[in-house]
This record gives structure tokens, C-alpha cells and sequence, in this order.
């Protein structure tokens, strides 16, 4: 197999792609508590998180759409692509599991992008700049809403304190992809419109060390095993069966519009 | 055949300031910042750009269907509603009438920005948000998120009203 070159259009598509997927399908699975949340609040709290997501995703896509220039609509990349070609973490596709995993994965996640966008808000793409800056006004809120939560189920009863607890060993084994890195980012760090993650490793790592001492969690081994492979399209069992539900409307009707 | 418009930018504003933001019915979408600029090229064609005040935000498209409606009510031979991501919706933009409109609504009305340099180490510390009824300052944030993703559910202490706060972005 030769070895493709990858054009820096290619590189901005990927990465476009690669941060709207997250939030597609991160948005897709914290939807899935609406009319299913513990209390009334916390059920429009999430419901408006899995709208913020969506939404970041969707002005994602369409902006991907204009770059890769091929007459797709934004819908395209949110239904006509198989699960090997989502290239979203695997962290985001997990099952919600009770709300305390749901709130671990959403501290990890909005922390994570916190950091991210706060790095790619000066980036020279104008309209990708735009949609950073907007986007991160609005993570802002995930990351206080998520912190919160954390500090009050890690710092309360002891069955919340286990079912946190219990949450983030669970999810530690996905925490190392977050900082992957490959030659989609290089070629976007080179044209001012990417950033290293490993720039914002160490802040990222204090935040959640100092949020987990407060909150009485202990921290899960960093050197643990990691999974990898999900910005080359592997992903967990639960990604299929999601984008089948996902999906199945759209490609059923595919000439349907929202108009 | 070209088909000059009747109308000046000025009316075109005027004709902006009849279209409700539909989540609140008592602001219009220029007192919520939402029209962003007007613009009436050589050949007559309108051109509206509008902002969304939150990515997700539902209302959008519903909004921008209701400014078509009414550029077509003004029979407008040829239009286009134009969505611009550039500059990220502030509430800033809100105009002071509008916080008054959206006090007396019920709702607490957005403060100015500030820099948020501080936001990590502030992480833990919640804004006092006056009650828009009784204006008391025994307030608690019960929820960062209301009724919409715009607004953070507050609780007065004094008058023992729920009351929603338009989060400050």
C-alpha cells in the first residue's frame, strides 16, 4: 500500500471532523437522558449540554462541508457515514451508565475541551476562530456544571462517592486518547490552525488531580493500559448500534429535509 | 427584469424590530442582538444576517424562518437571511432596553462581561444574582441551565420565587 500524502485540506476536514464527531455523538448519548434525569434540573441541564454539543457539531460539519468542497450538505457527515469512518473518541460513545458516569465522562470531556479551544481561540482561520470562541463560552458552563457535580457526589454519601469513583476507574482507560496526536494535527499546527495538545498535558492533568482531591477521589494510574485507535476510525462495540439509531430515519427517508 | 425595492435599510430595521425572539416573546430579535447588519445590493436584493445566541439553540431556525416570513409579508421581491458565525453572540448586544423588558418580564437580565482570566481559579465561586421581582440579593443558583440553555435557574429567598437569570456570555 503506498503511503497517501495528506494535502492540508485534507488535514483541516480531518480535523473538523474529528472534533465534531466528538460532539456529535458525546451530544447523542448525553440526549439520551431527557425525560430520564435524576431531578427536573439536572434533566434540562443535560438536555441543554446535548443541545450546545449537537449544535457545536453541526456548525462543525457545515464548515467542514465548505472546505472539502463536494456539494455535501452538513447532514452528510452525520448520517451517511459508517461507524469506521467516525473518527470521535471512544471516550464519547460510551453507554450514559448511571449519572454518576455521566458526569465523569462530562468532566473529563468539557475539561479537556476547555483547554483545547482555549488554545485554538487565536487560530488564523477566521470563520473556524469564530466558531471556537463561541463554542468555548458555552464549555465554559459544561465544565462548572460537570466540576460541581463531581466535588458534590466524590465529597458526599458513600454510595455516591463509590459510583464516581466507581466511574472514573472505568473510564481511565480512555483518558489517553484524549491527548493522541498525528499528522493531521502537525499539518494544522504548521498553518496556525491547530494546537499541540501536549502544550496543555500538565494543566489539564492539574485540574482534574486537584478537582479529584477535593472531591476525596483517588486519582486512577496514569500509566495504566490506554486504548487507542479511535481518530483512525476504531471504536467500541457501542458506536454501531448508536449511529443504527442514529442514522436509520435519515437513510430511510434520505431525500428528506428539515425545511 | 430587475425589480427595484421599495425600501431603505432604515425600514428594512423597522420591518426586523416586529420579529419575537419566540423563547421570549417580549424582546425582538434586534433588542437581542441577534440581527446583525442589513444590507440592499445594486440590483435591489436584501441581504439580513443574523447570529445564533447559543449553538444549540432551537429557536434558530425558527427565527430565521420568521424573518423570511416577514421580508415576504413586505412583499420583497428578492432576499436572503444569511447565518454569521464570525463574532460569537455576546449578551452584551442586548440592548439596555431589553434587560429592562426581560426584569420586568420576570427574568433576571445578563451583567457585562467581564475578562474571564480568572475562570480556572473561580471555578467554585457563583455569582449574586439580584431576585428580578424583589430585587433581594438571598439568592441561590439551583441550576446553571433553565428552561432553555440561555438562562440558569435561580431561587429568591426573600419573596420564595423561582426566577430564571439570562446567563451573562
Amino acid at each position: 500500500m503506498s503511503s497517501e500524502t495528506l494535502t492540508t485540506k485534507d488535514a483541516f476536514i480531518k480535523y473538523l471532523l474529528r472534533l465534531a464527531d466528538d460532539r456529535l455523538i458525546l451530544g447523542q448519548r448525553v440526549s439520551e437522558w431527557c425525560g430520564h434525569g435524576p431531578v427536573l434540573e439536572e434533566d434540562l441541564a443535560l438536555a441543554n449540554m446535548a443541545l450546545d454539543l449537537i449544535g457545536h457539531a453541526s456548525s462543525l460539519y457545515e464548515y467542514a462541508a465548505e472546505v472539502e468542497d463536494k456539494g455535501h450538505e452538513k447532514d452528510h457527515f452525520a448520517y451517511f457515514r459508517d461507524d469506521y469512518e467516525f473518527t470521535n473518541l471512544q471516550l464519547c460513545e460510551l453507554p450514559k451508565g448511571d449519572f454518576a458516569f455521566t458526569i465523569a465522562r462530562q468532566f473529563l470531556f468539557s475539561s479537556f475541551s476547555y483547554f483545547q479551544y482555549e488554545k485554538l481561540k487565536e487560530v488564523n482561520d477566521e470563520q473556524f476562530q469564530g466558531m471556537i470562541n463561541k463554542h468555548l463560552k458555552e464549555v465554559k458552563y459544561h465544565l462548572r456544571h460537570s466540576r460541581d457535580w463531581v466535588l458534590k457526589l466524590g465529597d458526599g454519601t458513600e454510595e455516591s462517592h463509590n459510583r464516581i469513583q466507581e466511574a472514573f476507574d472505568e473510564l481511565w482507560i480512555y483518558v489517553g486518547e484524549l491527548f493522541y496526536s498525528d499528522e493531521v494535527d502537525e499539518i494544522m499546527i504548521s498553518e496556525g490552525n491547530g494546537t499541540d495538545v501536549s502544550t496543555f498535558h500538565a494543566e489539564w492533568k492539574n485540574l482534574i488531580e486537584t478537582t479529584f482531591d477535593e472531591a476525596t477521589l483517588t486519582v486512577p494510574d496514569w500509566d495504566q493500559f490506554m486504548m487507542t485507535g479511535s481518530r483512525k476510525g476504531i471504536h467500541t462495540e457501542y458506536l454501531g448500534p448508536m449511529l443504527a439509531q442514529l442514522q436509520f430515519l435519515r437513510r430511510s427517508h434520505p431525500e428528506a429535509d428539515w425545511q | 427584469m430587475t425589480t427595484k425595492t421599495l425600501y431603505t435599510e432604515e425600514q428594512i430595521w423597522d420591518f426586523l424590530q416586529e420579529v419575537t425572539d419566540p423563547e421570549i416573546p417580549v424582546l425582538n430579535i434586534i433588542e437581542m442582538g441577534i440581527a446583525r447588519s442589513v444590507s440592499i445590493n445594486d440590483s435591489g436584493k436584501v441581504v439580513v444576517k443574523i447570529t445564533p445566541t447559543y449553538s444549540g439553540c432551537p429557536a434558530m431556525n425558527a427565527i430565521e424562518k420568521m424573518v423570511k416570513e416577514k421580508l415576504e409579508e413586505k412583499n420583497i421581491p428578492e432576499f436572503e437571511v444569511k447565518l454569521d458565525f464570525s463574532e460569537a453572540w455576546t449578551t452584551d448586544w442586548m440592548t439596555e432596553e431589553a434587560k429592562i423588558k426581560l426584569k420586568d418580564y420576570g427574568i433576571a437580565p445578563p451583567e457585562k462581561t467581564t475578562a474571564d482570566d480568572d475562570f480556572l481559579t473561580s471555578l467554585s465561586s457563583t455569582k449574586i444574582v439580584p431576585c428580578p421581582y424583589c430585587d433581594s440579593f438571598e439568592t441561590e443558583l439551583q441550576s446553571q441551565f433553565g428552561s432553555t440553555a440561555c438562562k440558569a435557574q435561580y431561587f429568591c429567598n426573600s419573596c420564595n420565587q423561582p426566577f430564571e437569570h439570562f446567563k451573562c456570555i
